[in-house]
């Protein structure tokens, strides 16, 4: 008996350790190659970690499925979150002043257009055709340094900005759209500019978008958790 | 470990439920195909509140909003559950739990075999010394169902919900009809798992609850058997 026990002891010490050495060694791969999100902390940042870290591993390089024409929703739903105040006013009055590129720069610049879904964390989704610039187009224009490794984007909605990876941010689908299906983009969908990000849920998908920040790390933005969501439980990366 | 991973398991599930639960009351709204919201007809809804007001409900209130816990509980669950899953597979095949105690043995293979257990069950007749120790052909079937179906057909549908794992392997979701179909197959399994979970609890009471949970949770069944 005390033998058997003592081995097991030994076996269990022994699957410890051995646990916990390759959690360290996980961490710092991880670390290495960016897959650690900037809300890996608290009760549930192991998952939040692990499904960043699983989802770049495999789907890094992935296109968001496109649809065909046919499958564009007839009456697309969208969450009512526009706020009609002073700054809202001016955007839609063109006021994209304070860009390095003005949004009739953005639309002399190639226009890319998509059929994808928008998928909402609350379960509901549509399809549409998304037209704009890609995101990629306008930070090539503008010019990105190689330590690059985030884009912050802004809306005139005070309480919403987010962030994503380079990942997303240089992919061909990520759009800075400013038209939907047959015209401008109406204004309860995001317009007139709104960041489609088709691969992460619809939260991700910004409206009213007022301007961009490339950095390198998120820790000095805002709440430094890279957007205000996990403030509320929801996750940054929101691919899943 | 057989022990240790049932009960992993069950801490795992109730989290996946009630946070399921909680994601569920967003939208109580059931559609088939690709696409869903409220412009367009359900296949069904659950005439319950609702946390956003958004939804057709019927009731004058909206619920709390919890999404941002329970999604973030249903994932990390979902990990749990999964990383638990593959040990249990890993030590099932290589000590033969699979094969000796899990797949019917050969005089359980007939349908005769399952409907004396059955009769037996509906006799309501004390379960005999073997059962005592080993599962009986309706238990098998019905852990094997579990186990190599309903388990992962829930993980499958789960994760045809995600965005960018459906961008790399689109033929998860496309093969289940589309998003809608995926979300509405992923309460549904949910349901048949509930139904398991129910007639299982409902056996072991009938079984005796205090010396079937003594047995799972100590190992040592009502007769202990001598050890070498």
């Amino acid at each position: 008996m005390n033998n058997i026990s003592r081995r097991k002891l030994f076996t269990a010490g022994l699957a410890a350790t051995a646990g916990l050495g390759g959690l360290a060694v996980a961490a710092r791969l991880a670390r290495r190659y960016g897959l650690i999100p900037p809300d890996n902390g608290g009760v549930y940042g192991p998952g939040e970690t692990l499904n960043y870290a699983a989802q770049r591993l495999l789907t890094s390089h992935s296109q968001a499925r496109e649809f065909s024409r046919g499958m564009i929703s007839k009456a697309p739903f969208a969450n009512a979150v526009a706020p009609p105040d002073d700054r809202f006013k001016r955007l839609q009055a063109g006021g994209f002043s304070g860009w390095l590129l003005s949004l009739s720069d953005l639309k002399s610049l190639p226009i890319r257009s998509q059929i994808t879904e928008v998928v909402c964390e609350e379960g509901w989704s549509y399809i549409a055709e998304w037209i704009g610039t890609p995101l990629a187009d306008v930070l090539n224009q503008v010019g990105v340094l190689p330590q690059a490794r985030y884009v912050a984007y802004y809306s005139a909605d005070r309480n919403w900005w987010d962030s994503i990876d380079m990942s997303d941010a240089l992919h061909p689908q990520t759009l800075l759209t400013w038209a939907m299906n047959d015209g401008d983009l109406p204004v309860g969908f995001g317009g007139p500019l709104r960041l489609r990000v088709p691969r992460q849920l619809g939260y991700k998908s910004v409206k009213y978008i007022t301007g961009l920040t490339v950095t390198d790390s998120l820790k000095n933005l805002g709440n430094g958790l890279g957007s205000p969501g996990p403030e509320f439980g929801y996750s940054w990366y929101a691919g899943i | 470990m057989v022990r240790l991973t049932h009960w992993l398991t069950v801490i795992a599930f109730f989290a996946l439920l009630v946070s399921g639960v909680e994601i569920a009351i967003s939208h109580p709204r059931f559609y088939w195909g690709e696409v869903g919201n409220v412009m367009t007809t359900p296949l069904f809804t659950l005439h319950i509140p609702s946390s956003r007001d958004t939804v057709p409900t019927g009731y004058g209130f909206v619920m709390p909003d919890q999404n941002g816990w329970s999604r973030a509980l249903h994932f990390q669950s979902a990990w749990a559950l999964l990383l638990t899953g593959l040990v249990y597979g890993i030590y099932i095949l290589g000590t033969g739990h699979l094969r000796k105690d899990l797949f019917p043995a050969p005089a359980q293979r007939t349908w005769r075999a399952f409907w004396q257990v059955i009769a037996k069950y509906l006799r309501r007749a004390p379960p005999d010394e073997a059962e005592a120790h080993s599962y009986n052909a309706v238990q098998r079937a019905a852990y094997l169902a579990v186990i190599f179906i309903l388990f992962p057909l829930v993980i499958w549908t789960g994760l045809a919900l995600s965005p960018a794992f459906d961008a790399a392997v689109p033929v998860a979701v496309n093969a289940l009809g589309g998003r809608q179909s995926a979300r509405t197959l992923h309460f549904l399994v949910t349901g048949s798992l509930i139904l398991f979970l129910l007639a299982h609890v409902t056996m072991v009471s009938l079984a005796g609850f205090k010396s079937r949970m003594r047995a799972m949770i100590t190992g040592r069944a009502t007769l202990p058997p001598e050890r070498p």
